[in-house]
């Protein structure tokens, strides 16, 4: 492999016990809090292979509700997270179960209830090293990986709706590296999801709110671990 | 790059491994080398806490399994047999390895399962000898150049290697921070590091339960005794043999003969002895 970093041999600074299992995991509570607008009133978290068996010794269970409370991986306040849920009346469950044969052995699925009573599903994987990889958000199948920022929008499947969007993005300049788009027969209704290569407002999920045909968006920007952790620390 | 080539540039430029390893991560980051320093300081001082902790007040395992030693340790200190430096080394270990178990602050370096090692070669010798904060800075980002040679050839992670890739990696660049903090050159250091990792050739990955407590915590302690012991012999000008690019090829060839069962996934080894398994059914799931 290629020379790695000095910062990829030593750090992250973390919260113990496993990159994997408690440090990645809370990276994907914390990108689930994001999808899901920061409004959470209940999540049930299904545990897939590894972290389905090991949850409760190494604190993922702990560690995935932190991430859900917006605390960063290195938050010593991680083992005290269900405690915070609790004053926060946030509900919370666990489920161990098999989510097929060739999900990655360390991977959650997230079904959240916000305030306003919409429910997101997300399902992430936490790969090794504390790197996470969000792999389906509501029943799109996506790849975000908290580096780069991403666009989700649930539009009519009629021409010209992307076209808009993409119009938007070209007028604020910016690239677009990935993108994808599925569609459901039975609603008529298209999904896409867009990486993009540069930062952008949140005003642009309004501008793209208003073109006609977009039922949803759901703008993710780059994880942000900034307390003290610059990359290479928090990470 | 590999120890050959770095020790070519320490030659050349009449630099020591930590100044060679902040030049590099400047030259490829971009992030100015004030700032390389100033990370790796902050770095310190979470070691600080975690190898000070569990010393000083009991803590406990998320799952209950382990936990108290490094505080019952740091009472028997005083009559320990191992000398000043090594006891303060296996104390502070044990309580960087508690203190990760029980969810708390640590700095993985390389991981998180051998998170013990570095920070307790760095702050015993540091810590027992007198030396500035600088010379430890100095330490660590030399430990962090010897773990990117070992991650290019071979790897760092316990489930590609087994245990020799990370307690058996964190005690290489251990110990060659070590040499480094004590005036020792840039061939004695990787001769330390070299001896570190034929003393640990082999090692295999099989934590009880899956958790990254038994026997994880202890060969924390016997990683950074043996990083120690390597450091001296280098300092005493003892040579490896086989010198440390030879070492390293050598650790990456035997983690790929390791059986997965060895390899972090708690299906073999002391993982499935009879009260391995009895510990983890008490665990639960």
């Amino acid at each position: 492999m290629p020379t790695p970093s000095l910062f990829d041999i030593m750090g992250p600074v973390m919260i113990g016990p496993s990159s994997s299992h408690t440090a990645g995991a809370a990276r994907l509570g914390k990108m689930a809090y994001k999808l899901a607008g920061g409004d959470i009133r209940k999540a049930v978290m299904y545990l897939h292979g590894s972290f389905a068996a090991t949850y409760r010794g190494h604190g993922t269970d702990k560690a995935l509700l932190a991430g859900l409370l917006n605390l960063n991986p290195s938050d010593e306040r991680l083992r005290d997270s269900f405690a915070l849920a609790d004053q926060k009346g946030i509900a919370y469950d666990f489920i161990p179960t098999d989510l097929g044969e060739d999900v990655h052995p360390n991977t959650v699925k997230f079904v959240i209830t916000s305030g306003s009573g919409e429910t997101f599903e997300i399902t992430g994987s936490s790969i090794g090293g504390g790197q996470v990889v969000v792999s389906c958000i509501d029943g799109m199948e996506v790849r975000f990986t908290g580096e780069r920022p991403i666009l989700i929008t649930a539009h009519r499947d009629t021409p010209g709706v992307i076209s808009r969007i993409t119009t938007l993005l070209y007028e604020r300049e910016i690239n677009i590296g990935n993108m994808r788009v599925t569609r459901s027969r039975e609603d008529r209704t298209a999904r896409m999801y867009m990486e993009l290569d540069s930062l952008c407002g949140q005003d642009l999920t309004a501008e793209v709110r208003k073109i006609p045909g977009v039922v949803r968006v759901k703008m993710l920007l780059p994880i942000d671990e900034s307390d003290g952790g610059r990359k290479g620390e928090a990470r | 790059m590999n120890a050959k080539e770095i020790l070519a540039a320490c030659r050349e430029e009449s630099l020591p491994l930590s100044r060679i390893a902040v030049k590099r991560e400047s030259e490829q980051s971009g992030v100015p080398g004030d700032e390389v320093r100033a990370r790796f300081d902050r770095m310190l001082s979470v070691m600080e806490k975690a190898a000070d902790s569990a010393r000083a007040e009991e803590v406990r395992s998320v799952s209950g399994l382990t936990g108290g030693d490094a505080y019952r340790y740091e009472h028997y200190r005083r009559s320990s047999i191992l000398g000043e430096t090594l006891s303060l080394a296996v104390g502070c270990a044990l309580s960087c390895s508690e203190v990760n178990a029980s969810m708390g602050r640590i700095v993985a370096c390389p991981t998180a399962g051998s998170c013990g090692i570095v920070p307790a070669a760095v702050l015993s010798t540091g810590r027992t000898l007198g030396l500035t904060r600088e010379q430890m800075v100095d330490g660590l980002l030399c430990a962090g150049l010897v773990g990117q040679i070992i991650g290019e050839h071979a790897c760092l992670a316990g489930a590609q290697g087994g245990c020799q890739a990370e307690c058996g990696s964190a005690a290489a660049m251990a110990a060659a921070a070590v040499v480094e903090m004590l005036g020792g050159s840039p061939e004695q250091s990787f001769d330390a590091a070299a001896i570190a990792i034929k003393n640990t050739l082999g090692l295999v990955c099989d934590p009880v339960g899956g958790l990254v407590e038994i026997p994880c915590i202890k060969r924390n302690a016997g990683g950074v005794a043996g990083a120690l012991c390597a450091a001296d012999m280098a300092l005493a000008g003892i040579r490896s043999h086989i010198p440390f690019d030879d070492a390293v090829e050598a650790m990456n060839r035997v983690g790929r003969q390791l059986p997965a069962s060895l390899r972090e996934t708690a299906a073999g080894g002391l993982a499935t002895t009879k009260t391995g398994l009895e510990l983890a059914a008490r665990v639960g799931k």
